[in-house]
């Protein structure tokens, strides 16, 4: 059985922030289909892998984007931050400049929002102020921002972080949701728990360098991680407990 | 004491009066520093946003150079304008030189660097906020510029009101350009410095007091206008 087409590839890419290597040599192909997560202790690279891969960041070392196969097109991409940027303005319009930016017809505008704030469960908040929404309101209004341009990709960088248990479950739903209609996603994540939940494939990291980079029922048994990575997945499940 | 106390009872006398050529005065203040805040507010905001949201060949030198030019001494663009608009400077032909036209356009020069170090001040917080978000969503500079404007359109006022307490208050340049002509250049401020000296002190002081009333209600919406920034729509309206 062949592999899914590429749809990103890494090969030897490094990111610097001045004199900081925060990522070094890394290689990684995304797949169609693959929900991958990124995971890794605080300033392990995972959130600049994330925008390196969307494209945000230069580097050095080749980052390539492949067309999809059949439509012979580049894949498109969309994003959730932690702490979503909301306009001082209508729920709504948060939607539509999104539309607008990615030059969706002004036709499609309307259902698009409408269909995308439903999704979230937001449609009675459409015309509320966007900064006067919780903050699981405000992340869920993003994903619904971003899920609007119908993206082939959805880059999410820990996306429920920020949030109270129960938004988090709210988000962490959707997201579910978004995946199993085929997008392809990549998350950043702290929480291995939401990682062994959403992925199917767990890259770790640490120091700016890829340890893993397995399926996520291999990630989580242990037996085929490095030793750097088996010692991060312990610690964290034993503070989870 | 009792020259001082007379000065304030008679200006007190000429603002409840509605003495015409107090309130002619005024108004031709409120005129030009208006339109002069308008037009500067098209070239600062323009420039502060581009500052903020473009990245060029001589960037940082520009900001330095607007940012260096907010000190700028009103009676020094006052004298650039006016050798521009003199009969033997490159704008001479126009003959708007003593007119409330060439007060506006000093004053305009006065306040830009003032806008758009201002301007570029408020959309960088923003954009270190939202950049990112905003890229990734395919916004460019511009637009990128625009959104970040609308965004910040409370706080966008107060630097605008900001910019009138600046023109409304300065005497220097609209005094050379304008040259103080009564009842065609005359405004507030130049009104004052001219009775001070002539000692009509009464007429000074209470367009002291009608100066002092303006800036205070600027200072009172810029107040508010912060106040309402900082809070969430539902909070500021109740």
């Amino acid at each position: 059985m062949s592999s899914p087409p590429p749809l990103i590839s890494l090969h030897r890419a490094a990111v610097r922030y001045g004199t900081t290597l925060a990522l070094d040599g890394v290689d990684l192909t995304l797949q169609r289909g693959d929900r991958l997560a990124l995971v890794g202790p605080n300033g392990s690279g995972k959130s600049t892998l994330l925008r390196l891969l969307h494209g945000l960041l230069p580097c050095d070392g080749e980052r390539r984007v492949h067309p999809l196969q059949p439509e012979e097109r580049l894949p498109t991409f969309a994003m959730l931050f932690q702490r979503p940027f909301l306009l001082n303005l209508p729920a709504s319009w948060n939607v539509r400049v999104g539309l607008w930016l990615r030059g969706v017809p002004r036709a499609e505008h309307a259902e698009r929002c409408a269909t995308a704030l439903q999704r979230v469960g937001l449609v009675r908040l459409a015309g509320r102020p966007a900064r006067e929404l919780s903050g699981g309101q405000q992340q869920r209004l993003a994903l619904a921002r971003a899920w609007a341009l119908r993206p082939d990709v959805l880059f999410l960088d820990e996306p429920t972080a920020s949030l109270d248990p129960g938004a988090k479950r709210e988000v962490e739903a959707l997201i579910a949701a978004l995946a199993a209609d085929g997008i392809t996603l990549v998350m950043s994540t702290h929480n291995l728990g939401q990682a062994k939940r959403l992925a199917s494939r767990v890259v770790c990291l640490d120091q700016g360098r890829m340890l893993a980079d397995l399926a996520v029922d291999r990630f989580f048994d242990g037996a085929s991680l490095p030793e750097a990575a088996r010692l991060f997945v312990k610690g964290e499940l034993e503070w989870a407990t | 004491m009792s020259v001082l106390s007379e000065s304030f009872g008679a200006a007190a006398a000429l603002v409840a009066q509605g003495d015409g050529a107090l309130w002619r005065t005024v108004l031709l203040s409120l005129q030009v520093s208006g339109s002069a805040c308008l037009i500067g507010a098209g070239f600062g905001i323009a420039l502060g946003a581009s500052l903020a949201t473009y990245r060029f060949a001589g960037q940082r030198l520009l900001v330095l150079l607007v940012n260096t030019l907010l000190a700028l001494p009103s009676v020094v663009v006052g004298l650039l304008v006016y050798l521009l608009l003199s009969r033997q400077g490159p704008l001479g032909a126009l003959g708007i030189l003593f007119t409330p036209t060439a007060m506006v356009v000093a004053q305009s020069v006065l306040v830009v660097p003032l806008i758009a170090a201002l301007t570029r001040r408020l959309l960088l917080g923003s954009l270190a906020e939202g950049g990112d978000q905003l890229r990734s969503l395919g916004a460019g500079p511009g637009r990128t510029a625009l959104l970040l404007l609308v965004h910040e359109r409370f706080g966008l006022i107060t630097v605008l009101l900001t910019a009138f307490g600046r023109a409304i208050a300065e005497v220097g340049a609209v005094m050379i350009v304008g040259g103080n002509i009564d009842g065609v250049t005359r405004v507030m401020t130049t009104t004052i410095a001219l009775e001070t000296s002539k000692g009509d002190l009464p007429l000074a002081l209470a367009l002291g007091f009608v100066l002092l009333g303006v800036v205070g209600a600027v200072n009172a919406l810029i107040g508010l206008m912060q106040w309402r920034g900082t809070r969430t729509p539902a909070q500021a309206f109740g």
